[in-house]
């Protein structure tokens, strides 16, 4: 797509925060990307037509930010891989994102659980990056902060819907939320990679964005007339590569071609 | 089966200074979500900067079986149009 | 383009319908002759009214199947930037397929009718959408065969006499402009590729070819509503000119990327200043019209799993809408 060409060069980060970056910028891209290709699954089987070409035009914006952030990544890393090179050619130790992206569609209430929940801490996280000391980064979010805050919304609007509609669908809105409320935790946390990075102004300090999702999701819920979920213990691993099972299947499926030929330009 | 959600009618500005104009319609559940469908539908390339929906049965739209007492009477009245009247060449700015 | 009459001819189609006052029909007739735009409210013979019915509510089928042999792959796109286009087109033609039920809704069908007519089977769509989508180079050929001639098919119908039918199709057009020119670069890249890759376009196009000329419907000799639908501009270029149309523009690009059409009678004629080619096996295409496609048990039943999962959806919309009115009128 048009990444480069919007990405300014940036020679001014010394080369000592590259290897932390170019991680960062993979926790970041690869969020985007699964999630964007949980969403394609959806394409041509929504509940509603409306419905197919909302969950179309969130997928389409999470493609637009991985690309955008592994094409970044690679430059970056500066070992000539690119976004494709990222997407397609690294296995499941080697992703960055966070397990509940990872987590299967199952029906509309769940996917709609998991939209809200990313997308709430999402739109937090962009609103803080807007500001990062790392340009190129800021500029990535002022254009996607925009877009989370959309998905965000419709998000919520389904799940008021759907909480507070029929006896099944409020059933189904708290098994949905329940099945993902275990990778919550793993969102806001920051590590000993990330740290540095926020002390130089570069990454959010996640561990900050956890009160106002807190506030935004209770607001969500009560509305939606159902219970908050409470879960004993946080589920993580994602951030350092080990993944849940479902994340081997999903990269089986959307790196076969790439990787059936390796000489191929498609 | 469950009743269909109703139809909304979309009008989109497509640009500041411009009116409304009629795009197309959509089906929802409710105001809210007729407003997401309309964005998510009839927007994906830039048509748009402000939206209207209105649910289509609260639309009043004229009979065309009378369009005959509707609109032709309109016909006769070409006084109200500036060609009517005839002011020499050399008087200006009228 | 999947509006050819996919019918056999109805013994007691079309004219005048018992009943019809004949000076209404002939106002009628003349608006449409004077290539005025007919508008929802305006007065319409019944069989003109049905005839639009069956042909907007089976376009807009074919927008709604044809998102499945493409979606198909949505999941396995070999790079960001073909993902996120297949997206964008699989999603335009669901975009498509809701501009069109709209059309028909005009005409006093709901959406839920058509496609319960589509679900029990009483409704055609495109026989193209009923052949599988075996390898990346089938997302290439679609693009290009298929959309091509869809496009091919729906230009005209911006200027078709129903108003509704009319605007939608220019919306369609204007969005479709660029899914032909996506699969054409997908089969130039293949083509110009690895040797495997080649292979693979050229097995797509062996495949494709055939049942995209079909596409265009029986021959005009067959075409039971052709000439009643030519009259009302319902329709406005025959089944076989559009055919000749397609394949005169579409061989050429073949030999640009260096894949050959499948048809050996395939000739030049300078006499009519077009190209010959071999002749359409019809039994093939009337059997997929029946609905023995080889996928189409496939294709019916993710429509109707799609539509059956969704119901309790779009129930607790409404039943949440249904409270929230109760509290406001309370």
């Amino acid at each position: 797509m048009q990444a480069q060409s919007s990405i300014k060069s940036d020679a001014h980060l010394p080369a000592q925060w590259h290897p932390a970056l170019f991680d960062y910028l993979l926790r970041l891209g690869d969020d985007s990307l699964i999630l964007g290709q949980r969403l394609t699954e959806w394409c041509g089987h929504a509940p509603a037509l409306e419905v197919d070409l909302s969950l179309a035009n969130i997928g389409l914006d999470l493609i637009g930010q991985a690309t955008l952030f592994l094409e970044l990544a690679g430059e970056v890393e500066g070992k000539g891989r690119n976004g494709d090179r990222l997407a397609f050619h690294r296995d499941v130790l080697a992703f960055r994102n966070c397990l509940l992206v990872e987590q299967p569609n199952g029906d509309f209430a769940q996917t709609m659980a998991r939209q809200l929940l990313f997308s709430t801490y999402s739109h937090a996280l962009f609103e803080g990056l807007c500001q990062s000391a790392e340009p190129r980064i800021a500029e990535i979010a002022a254009k996607a902060v925009k877009e989370v805050r959309y998905h965000a919304e419709l998000a919520a609007d389904w799940v008021i819907r759907l909480g507070d509609g029929t006896e099944d669908s409020s059933t189904r809105m708290i098994d949905g939320l329940d099945w993902h409320w275990r990778f919550v935790e793993e969102l806001f946390e920051v590590d000993a990679l990330e740290q540095p990075l926020v002390e130089a102004g570069i990454a959010v300090d996640r561990t900050q964005l956890r009160a106002a999702f807190d506030t935004r999701i209770a607001a969500v819920l009560t509305e939606a007339t159902l219970p908050l979920p409470v879960y004993p213990r946080g589920i993580k691993g994602g951030r350092t590569g080990h993944h849940s099972e479902h994340l081997g299947h999903l990269l089986a499926v959307m790196q076969y071609l790439p990787r059936s030929y390796p000489d191929a330009v498609w | 089966m469950s009743r269909e959600w109703p139809l909304w009618e979309v009008f989109i500005r497509t640009k500041g200074g411009l009116s409304h104009r009629h795009a197309g319609s959509v089906h929802a559940p409710d105001p809210e979500l007729a407003m997401r469908h309309a964005r998510d539908t009839y927007t994906r390339r830039m048509e748009g900067v402000s939206l209207w929906v209105v649910r289509s049965s609260d639309i009043v739209a004229s009979d065309p079986a009378q369009d005959g007492p509707m609109f032709e009477p309109a016909e006769g009245k070409i006084y109200r149009h500036p060609t009517f009247y005839e002011i020499p060449d050399v008087v200006k700015h009228i | 383009m999947y509006t050819t009459e996919l019918g056999k001819p109805d013994a007691k189609a079309p004219v005048a319908i018992g009943g019809e006052d004949p000076a209404l029909v002939a106002a009628f007739e003349a608006r449409v002759a004077a290539d005025e735009f007919i508008e929802p409210k305006d007065w319409m013979p019944e069989a003109y009214r049905r005839t639009l019915v069956r042909q907007i509510s089976q376009h807009a089928h074919s927008e709604i199947v044809g998102m499945l042999p493409e979606g198909n792959w949505l999941t396995r796109a070999p790079s960001l930037r073909r993902k996120a286009v297949l997206l964008a087109k699989v999603q335009d033609e669901g975009g498509h397929g809701l501009y069109l039920y709209c059309a028909a809704e005009t005409l006093g069908t709901s959406r839920d009718e058509m496609i319960d007519a589509l679900h029990s089977g009483k409704a055609k769509y495109s026989t193209i959408f009923n052949y599988p989508t075996l390898t990346w180079a089938d997302i290439g050929a679609i693009g290009w065969l298929v959309d091509g001639a869809a496009i091919m098919n729906q230009v005209p119908l911006q200027r078709t006499s129903y108003g509704p039918y009319a605007r939608a199709m220019v919306r369609v057009c204007k969005e479709e402009s660029f899914h032909q020119r996506q699969g054409y670069e997908i089969m130039m890249a293949l083509a110009g590729g690895t040797p495997d890759q080649k292979a693979m376009a050229q097995d797509a196009l062996n495949r494709w070819w055939w049942p995209s000329i079909m596409m265009f419907g029986p021959p005009d000799d067959n075409s039971p509503n052709s000439a009643q639908s030519m009259r009302w501009r319902i329709k406005r270029d025959t089944n076989d000119e559009l055919r000749q149309k397609f394949v005169d523009v579409t061989v050429p690009q073949a030999e640009y990327i260096g894949l050959t059409v499948p048809d050996p009678d395939l000739v030049w004629n300078a006499d009519k200043g077009g190209y010959d080619f071999g002749a359409i096996d019809w039994e093939e295409f009337y059997a997929v019209v029946r609905g023995e496609g080889p996928v189409a048990k496939e294709r019916m039943k993710a429509r109707r799993d799609a539509w059956d999962e969704g119901a309790w959806v779009r129930e607790a919309a409404s039943a949440y809408e249904a409270t929230r009115a109760a509290r406001r009128a309370a």
